[in-house]
């Protein structure tokens, strides 16, 4: 647990400017050696002094992933003071996603939340007095990847591995069961009948990383929320952005009653575009529940974009809103300028500047389409100039998940093996379980009461 | 003023499993003891099945024999069928379990109790601890006695406040009609410790005479017989065998449960304990497993010396007349006679929770237990308790280090480990897949394993140390030098792959490759390792195994180097985690509650995440800074 070597993206997910990959740990020369390759020589980065630069490629195999700077720090003189490498690349997403995975691939494992800043801790590089907020960095930022984890999981996929978890432990529970009551239980012709279950379970989890669009699993992008009281038009906008008719509009207020969402993409920038139920004092229950998911998405917002009815007063409803936006980045957006403008973009200017805030103001109509390109140049500027960003904890998860997937899969080829070199049963309950335990950690279940459990109300053991 | 009094280093209080263990190892180890019971014709008792061992089961009987206890001896003496189970499957899981003579082992360790210096055997009853400024003193009996101890081990198996129940009857004894231990409970109480409620039951013992064999399948002993105990000679335990006889229920026998169920104080509500899923009542199998058509019944001898047999697979707590009408519905019981009936029976135990894993209670000074007290199940987990609590009651007389297995030694280390760190809510069994490193726990090598700790304690003598030392050397040469013999596709080599079965060889290849292969063994190519030299069958054993295996070994020897690093870190005692801010409440409250030795078992306890633990160790790191 404490030696073993981890990796992560150590900056920002923003598509500008430098990405940097981290490796630390004593497996950390091996792995940049096998994905390193110089321009020049064939030189060894295990062999290079500590604190030296190297210009070349990070590959996978024969595939030039990207063009880096990497950068040795032998233990101990190093962060976490242990070997470490540093690999400065190109700042895009797609890129720096690429060499974490291959990273990965080739031995290292996904740091927990702050796992690098406890290992400088253990180690001794902090100071103690540092030591309290090193604690309450790892049990908060664990928090957040578990709660992004289970809250943007989609649906169908952790169903999916849920349901092949259950399968695997129900063939552990039945190995198990054999073993421990041989009289009663015969495992003859079982190996085969595994065989068959093992490939079916396997397919269906390469299936899942494929279909996940490149091992994406949870929904990226810059999670933005479209706010505002009751028909202020936040569909007729999440509409015009998404193109396409997904959210019912009518002149009822109150009509989105959950929450919907869509992605689209701003020339190369994500959104994960959020529109929520009109915020105000509800009267009928499932509203009320409607009203009270918009306030939970809001906390979890990198953008707001609030939208303001121009045709009628800014009244307690929007006040209300207001009040909820605490200090995430906001756009305003004066909507329906097309009609008659009750409120002005003068009042939003000096609403915002009495609640000492500075967001831009944006006069638009969905309906007419006007106003939105505007919009979208003002995300973009945000965007680059770095006020917005992904929520990263949302990509280190899918790197997270996607490389549990991965070992699921070799456990099972090597149940497989197993099978086809003949070993006793109970050999296949060892890579069953470490199988059964990468997908626990997708859905945050340990093998252990589970099994045991399984074995009890499944199969009837007994003197 | 009491009118007897007598000093002891060590009362046992108990003379089942684990009374028995507990007070051979205390006397042994040079401390006065004395071991109380109720009843001196009952020492190790087995009031249920009458056999030893079994999966996983057997590996613990190994395990207490490598750390000198009692249990492999007296079981190799007393045997009359033996089997090794699982021989199809890996060495992890092959275990052995031998019929017992039930008289005839009660007997033999009776004979070796009374028969050990500085241990007295005293029939009496418990019915008070003495504990004074949190540090136990002795015990007080029924009749006013009172007996000063610095140590108290307590294995009253099930014989507290025990009821034993069948239909509307309920007959207020211990197992056999034994007197029950009414009153310790209530001092047990009064001195904080907290008690559950656990039951078990057995099935009927029926007469020998009244049961047509001929209908059912005989069940032979192994030709070969291993001994449990390492000290036995192999050459002794080849003994004339007695047969066990395989039936089965049938849709008459459940139709006649499922008719009578409101009958049986499980259902009506009478039981109040928690029983075991693992030994379910044959009303809880026709209920649960309502589509099997037939359950398997073993008809198993109760000894030598009686006409007894013992119902295997039907444990019941249903009415005379169902039992009747229940056992005479199966294949060959049609005429049968009870002897005894079957019975569920509850009893008071600890949650045990409550003590450290040394088996000491945390909040009373020299206080040990072990066995069903404990709210285990079995009479080897309770032999295996009853050792290590006796061994540590000596540890902790002679104020040396309390003796700890963790899980990756021992599958009395998982045992120990699971009870004191685990929410247990039923009585505990031993399984095989409780133990993650079970191929390196095997029950060939609890020697290896366990019997240089023995030695450093005082059980193993140095004969037996000498021998554990050399044979691991023996091993260790062999498998180097089998991993260097090359062997060419020559004519003699690829007829003796013909005749096993396997593929010739293309090209040349060491032994080692060779013994790999499912189809062959290190034995099987005697013939053409020319220089091998003669070794003892269990050194050429190991050598296969390691040899066989070892790709999976060297993977869990790699995951024990990881799991020992958080075994390592020593967390500290009667500690306020509640002062760790950064944890999150619920490990706050059960870390409070558990007060675990290390960050190890921390990390075991339900509730507590890794997130957690590493908050720990950033805490444990500060508080070693600060010092």
């Amino acid at each position: 647990m404490e030696t073993d070597t981890i990796a992560a993206i150590a900056t920002a997910m923003t598509n500008s400017g430098i990405g940097i990959v981290r490796i630390s740990g004593e497996q950390s020369f091996q792995i940049i050696d096998k994905i390193y390759r110089s321009k020049k020589s064939k030189k060894k980065l295990s062999e290079a002094k500590s604190h030296t630069i190297h210009y070349g490629y990070i590959c996978d195999g024969e595939k030039v992933i990207d063009e880096v700077v990497v950068l040795i720090f032998k233990a101990p003189n190093s962060y976490t003071m242990e070997d470490t490498v540093e690999i400065d690349c190109h700042g895009g997403t797609l890129v720096m996603r690429r060499i974490l995975e291959t990273v990965i691939k080739y031995g290292a494992r996904p740091a927990q939340p702050g796992e690098f800043t406890k290992r400088a801790f253990l180690n001794g590089r902090i100071d103690l007095s540092q030591a309290e907020s090193v604690a309450d960095l790892i049990n908060a930022k664990n928090d957040f990847a578990l709660e992004s984890s289970v809250h943007q999981l989609q649906g169908s996929i952790k169903e999916k591995v849920k349901e092949a978890r259950k399968i695997i432990l129900h063939e552990i529970a039945f190995i198990e069961s054999a073993l421990d009551d041989p009289e009663h239980i015969s495992l003859d012709g079982y190996g085969g009948q595994l065989m068959d279950a093992v490939d079916s379970l396997s397919l269906e989890l390469e299936n899942l990383i494929r279909s996940s669009e490149n091992g994406e699993l949870l929904k990226e992008g810059i999670h933005t929320v479209i706010t505002g009281k009751p028909n202020a038009g936040k569909s007729s906008l999440m509409n015009v952005l998404i193109g396409k008719e997904r959210a019912i509009v009518t002149e009822v207020a109150g009509t989105t009653r959950d929450i919907l969402e869509g992605q689209v993409n701003l020339d190369g920038i994500t959104l994960n575009l959020i529109d929520t139920a009109g915020i105000h004092e509800a009267q009928d229950a499932v509203e009320k529940i409607g009203i009270e998911k918009a306030r939970n998405s809001l906390d979890r917002a990198d953008l707001v974009v609030f939208v303001v009815d121009a045709s009628t007063e800014f009244d307690r409803d929007d006040k209300e809103v207001l009040s909820l936006l605490g200090n995430k980045n906001v756009i305003f957006l004066l909507n329906k300028c097309d009609l008659v403008q009750v409120t002005t973009e003068g009042k939003i200017r000096s609403i915002i500047n009495e609640k000492g805030m500075a967001c831009p103001v944006i006069a638009v109509s969905a309906k007419e389409g006007t106003g939105i390109d505007e919009l979208s140049r003002q995300i973009k500027e945000m965007f680059f100039e770095g006020e917005v960003s992904f929520n990263d904890q949302v990509f280190i998860t899918n790197v997270r998940q996607k490389s549990a997937l991965l070992s699921a899969i070799d456990s099972l080829s090597m149940v497989k093996d197993s099978i086809s070199d003949g070993m006793p049963e109970d050999f296949y309950s060892i890579d069953l379980i470490e199988a059964c335990n990468a997908l626990g950690k997708i859905t945050g279940e340990t093998v252990g009461e589970d099994l045991v459990n399984e074995i009890f109300s499944k199969f009837c053991l007994g003197k | 003023m009491p009118h007897v009094t007598e000093k002891y280093d060590v009362c046992v209080v108990g003379a089942g499993h684990a009374g028995c263990e507990a007070a051979l190892a205390c006397a042994r180890l040079g401390f006065s003891t004395i071991v109380f019971t109720v009843s001196v014709d009952s020492i190790a008792l087995m009031p249920c099945n009458p056999n030893i061992g079994g999966t996983s089961k057997g590996h613990l009987v190994r395990e207490i024999d490598a750390l000198g206890g009692q249990m492999g001896i007296n079981i190799d003496k007393t045997f009359i069928q033996s089997k090794m189970l699982n021989v199809s499957k890996g060495p992890a899981v092959h275990s052995l379990r031998a019929q017992a003579d039930k008289s005839e082992y009660s007997r033999r360790m009776r004979m070796t109790l009374e028969n050990t210096e500085g241990l007295v055997v005293r029939q009496a009853e418990v019915t008070e601890l003495i504990v004074e400024d949190g540090a136990v003193k002795g015990v007080k009996t029924f009749s006013g006695a009172v007996y000063y101890s610095k140590a108290v081990v307590l294995c009253t198996g099930t014989y507290l406040k025990s009821r034993c129940l069948y239909g509307d009857v309920v007959h207020n004894t211990g197992p056999n009609g034994l007197q029950s231990a009414n009153f310790l409970s209530e001092s047990l109480k009064e001195h904080g410790i907290e008690l559950y409620r656990f039951k078990t039951g057995t099935p009927a013992r029926v007469d020998r005479r009244s049961i047509d064999f001929n209908k059912m399948q005989e069940q032979k002993g192994d030709e070969r017989v291993v001994p449990f105990s390492f000290t036995t000679n192999p050459e002794d335990v080849q003994i004339d065998q007695a047969s066990c006889w395989l039936t089965y229920t049938n849709g008459a026998t459940h139709e006649i449960i499922r008719e009578n169920l409101d009958r049986s104080p499980l259902y009506s509500g009478m039981i109040e304990g928690t029983g075991p899923r693992y030994c379910p009542s044959i009303e809880d199998k026709v209920v649960k497993f309502a589509d099997k058509e037939r359950h398997q019944v073993f008809i198993e001898p109760e000894g030598l010396y009686t006409n007894e047999m013992y119902v295997g697979g039907m444990s019941s707590s249903l009415p005379e007349d169902v039992q009747y009408r229940m056992y005479r519905s199966v294949a060959g019981l049609e005429h049968v006679k009870i002897v005894r009936n079957a019975y569920a029976i509850e009893y008071d135990c600890i949650n045990p929770r409550q003590l450290s894993p040394s088996l000491e209670f945390k909040n009373i000074k020299g206080l040990f237990s072990g066995g069903q007290f404990n709210g285990s199940s079995g009479y080897e987990e309770a032999a295996a308790q009853g050792l290590v609590a006796g061994i540590n009651a000596a540890m902790y007389l002679s104020g040396k280090e309390p003796l700890i297995l963790d899980r990756s030694t021992s599958y009395i280390g998982v045992l120990i480990d699971d009870l004191v760190t685990k929410e247990n809510h039923e009585p505990y069994r031993m399984m095989t897949s409780r133990a993650e490193y079970r191929l390196l726990l095997r029950q060939d090598n609890a020697d290896l394993r366990l019997s240089k700790i023995g030695y450093r304690i005082g059980l193993i003598n140095q004969e037996r140390y000498n021998w554990v030392v050399e044979k691991e050397q023996l091993i260790q040469k062999e498998v180097d030098r089998v991993q260097h013999v090359k062997i060419g596709a020559n004519a003699a080599v690829q007829n003796l792959l013909e005749q096993y079965h396997t593929a010739p060889l293309k090209t040349g290849t060491t032994l080692a490759e060779l013994i790999r292969r499912p189809e062959l063994s290190y034995e099987a190519l005697a013939e053409i390792d020319l220089d091998r030299e003669p070794l003892p069958h269990d050194v050429a054993e190991q050598v296969n195994i390691n040899i066989k295996y070892d790709g999976y070994i060297k993977r869990q020897v790699k995951q024990v180097k990881e799991f020992k690093k958080l075994e390592k870190k020593k967390l500290p005692e009667n500690f306020d985690y509640g002062q760790v801010k950064s944890l999150r409440i619920e490990a706050r409250q059960k870390l409070n509650l558990y007060q675990p030795i290390n960050v190890g078992q921390a990390s075991r306890i339900s509730g507590v995440s890794p997130a957690d633990i590493s908050v720990l160790l950033i805490y444990l790191e500060q508080m070693y800074r600060r010092v």
